[in-house]
């Protein structure tokens, strides 16, 4: 008896978390006329939203354009935080305590303070309108290097010491001493680091105008408040669909990853 | 941990290579984090617009908060989303997470499930939510019309809308808080359930007695992440209400993108983004505070 409450409740919780993107995703494929349906289903499924609404609006310039700023983004962090973070937990040198103060200071940091006068260093730069100014901020993260850090520390001395002895010089060291040691972080830090780029609508928002260099998100934001889509709710659906198939595939694939490394994250942050 | 490096060596390479290996983020620092937070401070008490020279006035920008409607509108906006949002959200994420802790069929399937929202953009939960809260044509108030509530105004009252955002916002980030009540859950040493059980003490006991009091740690970070979310508002509102019916979604963030990139009012801007930073650092302080040290039960 208990198990069946059980059941039904955690299955009832599972229709109202996965229902709404079911029937997204169905009624993404539904003429404009059916879309106020419950059902998943219908007689007239067709593909003519989504050639719609990449008529309208450039889709596949913004995939590509959030592929290219999603990725930079991630080898970045991952590259320089664990560099970042290899120095802190192994490397002597003055003014580490320092520089680890200032990593866990910036990490507190509200975003809200440096919003605007990043704005402005990317006016000053000269450099609004670009992919550099869309990946700029976002570049290292002080986030990441204190989960390198903290991964980094248990590392045994011996292989490094091993390493040295054999002449491998630091940066060797790091990245094939330690990286394959240490992937469950790196791959925690690029999911995250993926993740949040690829969902980031503010920052796109303020530093791009420019239609040809928006990110999906971004772009699909404007279209949906900007009266682009006239109301029409399939497009919007068709839109906002192909904005989530990528990550929802993703997730598919990595679902435990993501899941840890939610959980590691939520801990240590 | 100092035993650990202890051995490196030679030392003088050590030295020079940790230089080489933060310059990168030196860089970064002193562009992105130093220098704006400088800049900030200078936009404090100035007046620009981008185009035109800086004009200095002073301490005119916080007369202008202190006296700004707007602004404690936005305070209030926030405070009530927490309101809702925080209580809710533990409650749902423990008792799913006490669920899904239990022996289990299916549990990678359910905890996949409740978390695939949090992957999601929220752009996209933002627009499904839209079509689920539409007045006449909205999936939630058909529902409810049929089984004879009536319809309610999601995101036409003022004093719904913000709630209803709450609502959303709960649904969208509840599968991180389960997975950390999760976490916090397995923390907990079984021995406790067992001498308590030995003692005759109540699965309902149980919970109340050992399980809240050593999930202190995860309330503390449920309740954080909560109310910088809350604060960090903007997707949702920008998307769904635009900051309306009458200003009653109004979030901080958007608050501050609408002076900064409507009026082009920089200085202001910059003002409000360093006044909610410190609210935001008092108030995560202060929740801290309470939670360690408020007794449980």
């Amino acid at each position: 008896m208990k198990a069946i409450i059980k059941y039904v409740s955690l299955g009832l919780g599972a229709v109202i978390f996965a229902y709404p993107f079911l029937w997204m995703i169905a009624s993404s494929l539904k003429p404009e006329a059916e879309i106020g349906g419950f059902g998943l289903w219908s007689p007239h499924f067709t593909f003519s939203n989504y050639a719609q609404v990449t008529e309208r609006i450039p889709l596949g310039r913004a995939f590509l354009n959030s592929i290219i700023v999603s990725l930079s983004s991630t080898v970045s962090v991952v590259v320089f935080g664990s560099m970042v973070g290899y120095a802190l937990a192994r490397l002597q040198f003055i003014g580490r305590g320092t520089l680890y103060a200032i990593v866990v200071f910036t990490m507190t940091l509200p975003f809200q303070i440096t919003l605007i006068p990043q704005y402005i260093l990317m006016v000053k730069l000269g450099i609004t309108d670009t992919y550099l100014a869309l990946v700029a901020p976002t570049l290292m993260t002080a986030f990441s290097i204190i989960l390198f850090r903290q991964f980094f520390l248990y590392v045994p001395q011996a292989l490094i010491d091993a390493a040295r002895i054999d002449g491998c010089s630091e940066l060797r060291i790091l990245f094939r001493v330690i990286w394959p040691l240490s992937r469950p972080v790196v791959i925690t830090v690029s999911l995250l680091t993926f993740m949040s780029s690829w969902n980031e609508v503010l920052w796109p928002l303020i530093v791009v105008r420019n239609r040809s260099l928006m990110t999906m998100p971004q772009l699909v934001t404007i279209f949906t408040i900007g009266g682009e889509a006239e109301s029409l709710l399939g497009l919007q659906l068709a839109a906002a669909t192909l904005l989530a198939l990528p990550i929802i595939i993703t997730y598919s694939f990595f679902q435990r990853y993501f899941i840890e490394s939610m959980a590691s994250a939520g801990i240590k942050g | 941990m100092r035993s650990l490096w202890r051995f490196d060596s030679p030392r003088h390479r050590s030295q020079k290579t940790g230089y080489w290996f933060i310059l990168p983020y030196a860089v970064f620092f002193g562009a992105f984090v130093a220098y704006p937070l400088v800049f900030s401070f200078i936009l404090l008490f100035h007046r620009w617009n981008v185009v035109t020279p800086m004009e200095w006035i002073g301490l005119k920008n916080f007369e202008r908060l202190l006296s700004d409607p707007l602004f404690f509108k936005a305070i209030m906006n926030t405070l009530k989303f927490l309101l809702i949002h925080i209580p809710l959200q533990m409650v749902v994420a423990l008792g799913i997470a006490v669920l899904l802790n239990s022996r289990l069929k299916f549990r990678g399937f359910f905890r996949a499930v409740f978390f695939l929202p949090v992957v999601v953009s929220g752009v996209v939960v933002t627009i499904l939510w839209q079509q689920l809260y539409a007045f006449d044509s909205g999936l939630l108030n058909r529902m409810l019309s049929a089984v004879g509530i009536g319809k309610i105004p999601w995101l036409i009252d003022p004093d719904m809308a913000m709630l209803s955002i709450a609502l959303m916002a709960t649904w969208k980030n509840v599968g991180i808080y389960i997975i950390l009540f999760l976490v916090g859950l397995q923390d907990v040493p079984r021995e406790l359930y067992d001498s308590a059980s030995i003692d005759g003490a109540t699965r309902a006991r149980q919970f109340f007695r050992i399980t809240l009091p050593m999930l202190r740690p995860t309330f503390v970070v449920v309740v954080v992440l909560s109310t910088i979310g809350g604060f960090s508002l903007f997707v949702e509102p920008y998307v769904l209400t635009g900051g309306g019916p009458m200003e009653s979604t109004l979030s901080a963030v958007l608050y501050i993108y609408n002076q900064a990139f409507y009026f082009n009012h920089m200085g202001y801007a910059a003002t409000l983004g360093f006044v909610f930073a410190l609210i935001i650092l008092g108030v995560v302080l202060l929740q801290r505070k309470v939670i360690e040290t408020e007794p449980m039960t």
